[in-house]
Parts: structure tokens; C-alpha cells; sequence
């Protein structure tokens, strides 16, 4: 369903050259399959995951979802596939402040063609255990329910592939394994394939997949993501 | 949830900041209002002003604004009356004959008459009668040479030249004062007769009292009628005794006092800025008298002691005069005009006008052209002053909420990246940024209207007692001929007329988008990967 072939991704540096980030020769995700980033802060997981939702372009390379290559789409093309197939959830939720937690599941519907469709948010605030708190603001919410509110905004227009980066890094302990099974379960029900991003040994061994992102050469700080055993997570 | 939504949830998050932004446009939004109001009252005080009730004047030869200015407006001074004579050349036989009554040269031929039917019975009384007819008539020369020399013959019995053309001719006169308000001394015809609103048949209307008579048993020719704008500077009321100043604010206080009878009600003319007092009474004043084109030469042969003495019993006599109750009328010959008000059929007024024209005695002047020229020349610039200040002002506002937007935009790049996060195109947080700039314009400019118009009915009791213009909570003025103002022309340009407010709100909402659109460029340039975070 998502797959990647020789990604590159580079930022410019103040001297004019440019400093290699990613370098993904072959990276694949198959429908409904669920699996577990891991890697060293500031190795390029986040940029990996806005790559694929791009928000940023490759340099170079192809990302192919349900065959469709995004890397040819123009940026109003990304815009609408991200908005109908990729659903998104944060480390720090992005709620918007202003609006409601129905408001904000109905925003991720806002930006999808055909998508308004208000039971549905009311449907999945009651999956996140939160239809009783729809009409509370973000800072009426604790941070694991805002958490479950940004999860159900992700999921609100049906998307093939869930990004998730660290959700549960902001969240005490006992509210982790919560967000955690939610987001499985409701991917699983949806059929959406899943890509988490996490340092967490736990969270990372309930997986049956876990692809760690490596430095393969500090001078040059390129990544490569390398399929690794469970439970290997740093 | 529709863009709209979401902007105005933008706006509602961002509550003080954006209710600020909104008063400072309703601010800009309610001056624009009370600008439009000002111009409109300035606009409907002015149509008021030339909705005169008579379309032509008379007057001194001269500048036709001169004679409009301080006959119409009460403003500038006089430079020269016209005889009353020519005044009774506008009036028909009857009402001629009756007035010229009071002429010298009529009383005189009657005096005549009865010497020589005195002298025909032999009586030797004719001498006797003819030096009583002479001191009655205050003149110190001898009776048989006077009525000739004098006094030019009077027509009797005839119309005036122009009395047929005429349907109503109502003499000013002016040149007194009480405090800074206009003296007019006019006939009661100004009030009973004179339609000033042709549209809705008004008359002046008295707010308390009635109008002055030709004469009257208790006050003879002494009656006043007061403005309303007077009245209450003033601190007048009815049986008050007024005193006019002679030729000028400053001048000498006359003698002769004249008792208020009406005050007028509101018009919003400049009648209401004016003391009307019986044109007979003007006449009686000291110093109004004209001089007798042919007085008699000091007579040789007597003492200067002499001279003094006469001097100092002409003096006694017109002291006299002043204070007696109820004197004569003044005789015709002593009498001028200082200008004529005239309501001429439209067929005869523009032959009129020429005719007058043409001799050397007068000028006539349609007034209402005079009004509008002026109209052009003062309003006009005034008004354009007053649209660059609104165009100001309301610029002023577009900027309040330009910063405020752009001021928001630094913490608002997470919430835009948000949006472009979960699929929103750069030209969907471009629009929500527009509609929001939208929002906060229309929001203040509803507020800005209605406080700019409740400020306006608030004030219409004091701009109606000021100008006698009422303009209510919504007025309407001034309107915009849409079509005309568009190129067009034709009757039905000249028909399709808007209020000027009208524009207001698609001239905010183009405001509010030229304001907007920087902040919405800098929206629509949010680098998403690094304003997003983690």
C-alpha cells in the first residue's frame, strides 16, 4: 500500500551545501499492517513520517500509495491526499485551542472533499471514550484525553495510512497503554495501516514489526531505515 | 465545519484582541456615519434654504450674491435700497392705491383740493389752511410751492408695471440688529401668504403666538416675530420689548421698541436666525426716514441763534415721534426697500427678470440658481473634504485590523500548519485569513453603524432645534446616483439612486480584503514542516 524507493531528503546548511537527512533505499507498509518506528532523537523519524505525508518533498525518489506516486502530485494534489487518505496524530496533539473536541475532529472532515459528516465525529468521540466531553475546549481536557480527541480527528475521513509520532511521549504511564491499544484497536477496526513513531521499548515490543532508523555514517549523517527484530527499540 | 465557522472560532479565540479591532473599525465606521449625516443635514439645510417659496429677487443694482447672501441668508450687508415706489410698480391697483395713501404728494393734492375749494367760497382761509397743511407735514417752506417742487405726482388708479406679473411681492428692509440676528422689517404677507415648502404647502409656522398685524390696537405698528434660533439665544418670549440696534451689532440702540407677538417654530431656513418686526414700524425708527430730495436751503437772513433753535425743535420733534404711541405712517417718498421678494409664474419670470434688468433703478436675481451656485462653490468642496476623511478614517481602521491579524499571525503559524496538516490547501488558509479580515470588518462596521446612527437620533432633537433639519435614526442622505456614478447616463441613471451608505459594506469588505491580504500571503507561505513541531 505505502511504499518508498531510494527517498532522499537533504536540508540546505548557512554555507550553501546541503545536509543529507534521509536516504531510504526500499520502504514498504501493507494495508492494515501496523508497525513501529524507533531510532535516536533527531535521526529523522519526524522527517520521515512528513515525507511521507507530504508535507515535505523528497529530493529525489518515489512514494507510492495504492499505487499512486506522490512525488508527482502538485502541492494541492498532496494537500487532498493527505487530507482523505493520511490521518495524522502528534506528539504535542495540535488541538486547536479555539475549538471544540467535536470542532476538531469535524475540522480534519473540513478539508476532505465529501467528507462533512458530523455522526461520524460524534461516532468516534464515543469510540475514544470522550462523546460526554464534545463540547469542551482543549484546555478542558486532560493531556491523555486530548490525545484521544487528536486520534479521532486523525481517523475522522476514513484515511489508508495513520502516521503517529510519539503519541503517548506526553503521557504519563498509566495513559500510554490506553492511547496506545485505542489507536491499534481503531486502526484495526478501520483497516488503516499504521506507522508509529516511538522511543518506547514497550510500546515498540507489541509489535510484530519494528523498523529502526540507523546513522549509517556520522560525517555524513545519512539514515537508512533497516528492518530490525521486536523489541529492539532504544 | 465550513470556513466560516472556523474564522469566526479564530476570531472568538482571539476574543479581546479582536473585539479591539472591531470597536476601532466601528469607531472609523461610525464617524463615517456621522460624516455622511453631516453632510446630508448640511446638504438637506441647503435644499431647505432654496426651498424659498418665491423664485426671483429685487434689489439694489449690484452683485447678484451680494443681494442673495443678505436677503435670503441674512448674511454680508446691503450695499443699496430701491425706492418703494418701485416696489408698488409689483403690486396690483387696489393694494397700490391703498398704500400710496400715505404719500406725501397725495395728501397734499387733498390739502390742495380743499385750499382752492376754500378759496373758490371766498372764505380767505385758503393761506391759513395751506401753512396748518404744511407744519402738519413738518415742513418749514411755503405750501403753495411745495407740493410741486417736491413731491414727484403719484399714479393712482392704475396697476403697477409689473403688477400683473406679479402673484406675490413682500418687501425687506434691512439693516438693524438685535444682538448678532438680522432686523427685517417686512409686511405680514411674509408669514400669511408666502408657501416656503412648495412641496408640502408649508407655511412659517409660530411655535407660540401669532404674526404681527399691519397695525394693531394695542401695539400699532410695533410687533415683533422672532426666530426660533433667537428666541432661544435670546431668552425671548412673548410681551418681551425688543430695542434694534442701528446699521450694525455695534451700533446705536433706537429709541422705538417693538413687543414680540410669535415666535416662529423651527424651519430650518434662516428665518429662524432673524427678527421679523411690522415693516411700517422699520419705517418710524429714527434715522430709517429717507431724506426729501428737495429740502429747502437754509433760509438767509436769520440769526445763527435761530438756526440752533430750529435745529434743537427739529430734534424735540423727532424725539416726539419716537416716543408716541401710535404716529403716522412714514410717507411714501421717505420710504426705500431694500429688497423684494417676488413670486413670478414661470412663463413671466424669465421677460420679468429682463425687463428689470434692462432699466437702471434694480437688479432681479433668481434666487435658487444664485443658492446652487453657491451650493457648488461651498458644499461641494466641503463635501469632498468630508468623503477624503472618511476615506481616511476608514483606512485607519482597515490598518487596525491589518496589524491585528498580522500581529496574530506569529502565533497563529502553528494552528495554520495544523490545518495544512490535516489536508488544508494553502489556499484554503489564505481564504479562512480573508474571511476572518471580513469578519472583523462587517462586525465593527455593524456596530459602527448602528452606534453611528443611534449617536444621530440621539443628537436629532439638538440638530433639529440647531437646523431645523430632522434627520431621525436613518435618513438616507446623502444618496449616490449608482448608475450615473458608473458612466452611465439617461433617465434611469438619474433614477436609480442609493444611499452613499450603501456602499459601505461592500467598501468594507473590499477593505477588509485588501488588509487581509498580507497576512493571509504570509498564511499562505507557513513553512509547515517547522511551524508544526513535533
Amino acid at each position: 500500500m505505502l511504499k518508498l524507493v531510494n527517498v532522499k531528503k537533504s536540508y540546505p546548511e548557512p554555507d550553501g551545501g546541503r545536509l543529507p537527512i534521509l536516504d531510504i533505499p526500499q520502504f514498504e507498509v501493507q494495508v492494515g499492517e501496523q508497525m513501529v518506528l524507533v531510532g535516536r532523537s533527531g535521526c529523522g523519524k519526524t522527517t520521515l513520517l512528513h515525507t511521507i505525508a507530504g508535507i515535505t518533498r523528497p529530493d529525489e525518489g518515489q512514494i507510492f500509495l495504492d499505487g499512486l506516486d506522490l512525488t508527482t502530485l502538485s502541492e494541492a494534489g498532496m494537500d487532498r491526499v493527505r487530507a482523505e487518505k493520511i490521518g495524522y496524530v502528534f506528539q504535542t496533539f495540535n488541538l486547536l485551542p479555539g475549538f471544540t473536541a467535536l470542532e476538531n475532529v469535524l475540522l480534519g472532515m473540513t478539508f476532505a472533499r465529501g467528507r462533512k459528516d458530523p455522526q461520524r465525529a460524534w461516532q468516534l468521540l464515543e469510540r475514544v471514550g470522550l462523546a460526554h466531553r464534545a463540547s469542551h475546549k482543549p484546555t478542558a481536557l486532560s493531556v491523555g484525553e486530548q490525545q484521544r480527541v487528536a486520534v479521532a480527528r486523525a481517523l475522522a475521513n476514513r484515511p489508508r495510512l495513520l502516521l503517529a509520532d510519539e503519541p503517548t511521549a506526553n503521557i504519563d504511564p498509566r495513559n500510554q497503554q490506553k492511547i496506545i491499544d485505542l489507536i491499534r484497536q481503531t486502526c484495526q477496526e478501520e483497516g488503516v495501516a499504521l506507522i508509529l513513531v516511538t522511543h518506547s521499548v514497550e510500546v515498540a515490543g507489541q509489535f510484530t514489526r519494528v523498523d529502526r532508523l540507523e546513522e549509517i555514517n556520522r560525517v555524513t549523517a545519512v539514515w537508512a531505515a533497516v528492518e530490525t527484530p521486536a523489541a529492539t527499540a532504544s | 465545519m465550513s470556513l466560516l465557522r472556523i474564522a469566526y472560532r479564530s476570531i472568538l479565540q482571539r476574543s479581546v484582541a479582536s473585539l479591539l479591532t472591531m470597536l476601532s473599525m466601528a469607531l472609523g465606521v461610525s464617524l463615517v456615519v456621522a460624516v455622511l449625516s453631516i453632510h446630508g443635514v448640511v446638504a438637506q439645510s441647503f435644499r431647505n434654504n432654496a426651498s424659498l417659496g418665491y423664485n426671483m429677487l429685487v434689489g439694489a443694482k449690484g452683485g447678484q450674491e451680494q443681494l442673495t447672501l443678505n436677503t435670503v441668508f441674512y448674511l454680508s450687508k446691503p450695499v443699496e435700497n430701491i425706492p418703494y415706489t418701485y416696489y408698488l410698480e409689483f403690486l396690483k391697483q387696489p393694494q397700490r392705491d391703498a398704500l400710496q395713501q400715505h404719500s406725501l404728494a397725495v395728501r397734499c393734492r387733498e390739502l390742495s383740493e380743499a385750499t382752492l375749494a376754500l378759496a373758490a367760497a371766498g372764505s380767505g382761509l385758503s393761506g391759513l389752511v395751506s401753512q396748518q397743511a404744511a407744519s402738519a407735514l413738518g415742513l418749514h417752506v411755503a405750501p403753495d410751492t411745495r407740493a410741486k417742487s417736491f413731491f414727484p405726482p403719484v399714479e393712482l388708479g392704475r396697476n403697477g408695471k409689473y403688477g400683473l406679473m406679479t402673484e406675490l411681492a413682500i418687501p425687506v428692509c434691512l439693516g438693524d440688529y438685535f444682538g448678532r440676528f438680522r432686523v427685517v422689517g417686512t409686511t405680514p404677507d411674509l408669514f400669511n401668504e408666502l408657501v416656503y415648502d412648495v412641496e408640502r404647502q408649508r407655511k412659517f409656522e409660530f411655535a407660540q403666538g401669532r404674526n404681527f398685524h399691519w397695525h394693531d390696537p394695542e401695539h400699532g405698528y410695533f410687533e415683533a416675530v422672532v426666530g426660533s434660533t433667537v428666541a432661544r439665544e435670546m431668552n425671548l418670549r412673548l410681551g418681551d420689548q425688543i430695542a434694534p440696534r442701528h446699521g450694525d451689532p455695534e451700533g446705536h440702540t433706537h429709541a422705538r421698541t417693538f413687543t414680540i407677538v410669535g415666535i416662529l417654530r423651527p424651519s430650518g431656513t434662516p428665518n429662524d436666525r432673524a427678527v421679523f418686526i411690522n415693516m411700517e414700524g422699520f419705517y418710524l425708527m429714527e434715522d430709517h426716514a429717507k431724506p426729501l430730495e428737495s429740502e429747502p436751503a437754509p433760509q438767509e437772513g436769520i440769526s445763527e441763534q435761530q438756526q440752533r433753535d430750529a435745529l434743537i425743535a427739529a430734534a424735540r420733534q423727532r424725539a416726539a415721534l419716537q416716543r408716541d404711541p401710535d404716529p403716522e405712517p412714514l410717507p411714501v417718498e421717505q420710504r426705500e426697500v431694500t429688497a423684494i421678494l417676488l413670486k413670478v409664474p414661470p412663463m413671466f419670470a424669465p421677460g420679468l427678470e429682463n425687463a428689470i434688468n434692462e432699466g437702471i433703478e434694480a437688479q432681479a436675481v433668481l434666487p435658487v440658481a444664485v443658492i446652487y451656485g453657491l451650493f457648488e462653490f461651498i458644499v461641494n468642496p466641503i463635501q469632498y473634504t468630508l468623503l477624503v476623511l472618511t476615506a481616511l478614517i476608514c483606512s485607519v481602521s482597515g490598518i487596525s485590523i491589518l496589524v491585528s491579524i498580522y500581529n496574530s499571525m506569529s502565533e497563529r503559524r502553528g494552528e495554520i500548519a495544523i490545518m495544512r496538516a490535516l489536508g488544508a490547501s494553502r489556499a484554503t488558509v489564505m481564504t479562512i485569513i480573508l474571511l476572518e479580515a471580513t469578519l472583523l470588518a462587517l462586525g465593527g462596521g455593524v456596530i459602527g453603524w448602528l452606534a453611528g446612527h443611534t449617536g444621530c437620533w440621539l443628537l436629532s432633537p439638538w440638530i433639529e432645534e440647531q437646523t431645523g433639519v430632522q434627520i431621525g435614526f436613518y435618513s438616507g442622505e446623502p444618496a449616490l446616483r449608482v448608475l450615473a456614478w458608473l458612466g452611465l447616463s439617461g433617465s434611469l441613471a438619474e433614477q436609480v439612486v442609493l444611499p452613499l451608505e450603501s456602499v459601505l459594506i461592500p467598501a468594507l469588505v473590499l477593505l477588509a480584503i485588501g488588509v487581509g491580504i498580507w497576512p493571509a500571503i504570509s498564511a499562505y507561505r507557513t513553512d509547515v514542516a517547522r511551524s508544526l513541531g513535533k
